[in-house]
């Protein structure tokens, strides 16, 4: 069994249980040890870098570190946000000996140094490259059948990487919905925006932004949405009904992670997944059938 | 003999540590104001932004609610043919207008971000409950309703813990943040 220092972020331990539950469950049913590191801190999300941007990479270079101490190779976050800001800070540290330094001369508080070794990756990135498709399939217990599901990338699992030829047209969330059974759509509105913290300190923006996605995927006839973060998945769930209030729209789809909705497909039971608390009967329907 | 900086020197300084190429390769295409989700909900586009701060308009700049406005989703960043890293670009700016206390009024995202970092330096974990106070103040009654109404659902859903976590090496952690930015006591 492979090993992975594992950092779930703080949306995993309140807003996002049923993520945790659920990529814990499937990471295990596929062979992939997930060893959450111990002590960690919040990544800052994208508050703490209109404050103090050295303070902002030298509390996500603490979980680094600490990362780095388990003599594991691979740090994996579920969280969008939360990989973004481990992979950038991971990256800019090793570029920039001088703010390594800086960065570092803090981390002696905490008896800790970065060194900038760690792989960082999303969970989904690490189900695809260390299980891969072919494997998968053969895992599938209840192939989601006729399951039209909007694969919901989301910005910050693909950007800002320039590098990646992936960014404006990623396929691999579609690849992998097809390999559990299920039939992903064509969702223009894949990489777009949901507003993420701007449901905060912009709910106008923000609602109009989860209308745009949620009448795109609800136009194409989705059963569900799913999602790889859990920012995405509370901005398109939560404020559902917040949405149809300001527009006037009766908007109803259910909006999944997708390690629940493979999960299900795995043959895992529901409520070890946290889908039991959002009813999505033509899942539920796909699996039983 | 001490020149003084402009306006636009200070933003062009600042992004200097950061990742892209200057803003004074913007071409002024506007492909970062295409592609912005959210520009319709800004005072000023990106690509208007750029050209305001290269003109030094730094009052209507520190007046614009454009960078308070962008989400961070990048976009504008990697189709951006200069190679301007514009959404870091946006939280230069937020920096810079939190430096100087000055920003439009009646926006949250300031308060929201002190707030945040504050949150985050007393306890090591971000907490939803306890930045709600920060942005509650500013909210209608209807809206207050509908907040209590989402939250109270995510409590009974077991999703909202009701009372904030904290790591376990505090005192560290709070004074590796202290070797960044000298709190004093008041952290």
């Amino acid at each position: 069994m492979k090993q992975y220092a594992y950092y779930p972020g703080c949306s995993l331990e309140s807003l996002a249980k049923d993520y945790q539950l659920s990529a814990l469950e499937v990471s295990r049913a596929l062979g992939l040890e997930m060893r959450e590191i111990e002590d960690w801190n919040c990544c800052g999300a994208t508050a703490y870098f209109p404050v103090d941007e050295l303070l902002a990479y030298t509390l996500v270079a603490r979980n680094l570190a600490i990362a780095e101490k388990t003599g594991l190779t691979d740090f994996v976050a579920p969280c969008s946000a939360c990989f973004k800001n481990a992979y950038y800070t991971n990256a800019y540290l090793k570029k920039d000996p001088d703010l390594a330094d800086h960065v570092n001369f803090a981390l002696e508080e905490d008896n800790l140094h970065i060194a900038g070794i760690m792989n960082v990756r999303h969970l989904i990135e690490v189900i695809l490259e260390d299980v891969g498709l072919e494997e998968i399939r053969k895992r599938i217990a209840h192939p989601l059948k006729g399951l039209r599901i909007a694969p919901y990338y989301g910005c910050q699992i693909l950007r800002p990487r320039k590098d990646h030829e992936e960014v404006e047209n990623p396929r691999y969330f579609e690849d992998l919905l097809s390999a559990i059974g299920a039939e992903p759509l064509e969702y223009a509105s894949k990489t777009r925006c949901c507003g993420a913290s701007l449901i905060i300190t912009n709910r106008k923006a923000a609602l109009e932004m989860v209308r745009i996605l949620l009448k795109e995927a609800i136009d194409r006839g989705a059963d569900v949405i799913a999602t790889t973060c859990p920012m995405c998945n509370v901005n398109l769930q939560v404020y559902q009904s917040q949405v149809n209030r300001e527009f006037g729209t009766e908007y109803s789809i259910p909006v999944m992670y997708f390690t629940q909705l493979m999960g299900m497909a795995l043959g895992i039971a529901s409520h070890r997944l946290g889908v039991a608390r959002e009813p999505v009967p033509k899942a539920r329907e796909a699996v039983t059938a | 003999m001490t020149a003084e900086l402009s306006f636009s020197n200070e933003i062009i300084n600042m992004m200097y540590a950061t990742h892209g190429n200057p803003i004074s390769l913007c071409l002024q295409c506007g492909t970062c104001s295409g592609t912005c989700p959210a520009v319709e909900f800004m005072d000023h586009t990106p690509r208007a932004i750029i050209g305001m701060i290269r003109e030094n308009l730094k009052e209507e700049v520190l007046a614009s609610n454009t960078y308070w406005t962008c989400a961070s989703c990048y976009h504008c960043t990697v189709r951006c043919p200069a190679g301007i890293d514009i959404a870091d670009m946006m939280y230069v700016l937020k920096r810079y207008s939190i430096w100087k206390r000055s920003y439009k009024e009646g926006l949250i995202g300031p308060d929201f971000a002190e707030a945040f970092v504050k949150m985050v330096v007393n306890s090591g974990k971000s907490y939803e409950p306890i930045l709600a106070t920060t942005y509650l103040p500013r909210f209608t009654a209807a809206q207050l309703v509908q907040e209590a109404l989402t939250a109270t659902g995510l409590v009974l859903k077991g999703k909202m813990p009701l009372l904030p976590k904290k790591i376990r090496r505090l005192k560290n952690f709070q004074r590796m943040v202290k070797r960044i930015i000298p709190l004093g006591e008041a952290s």
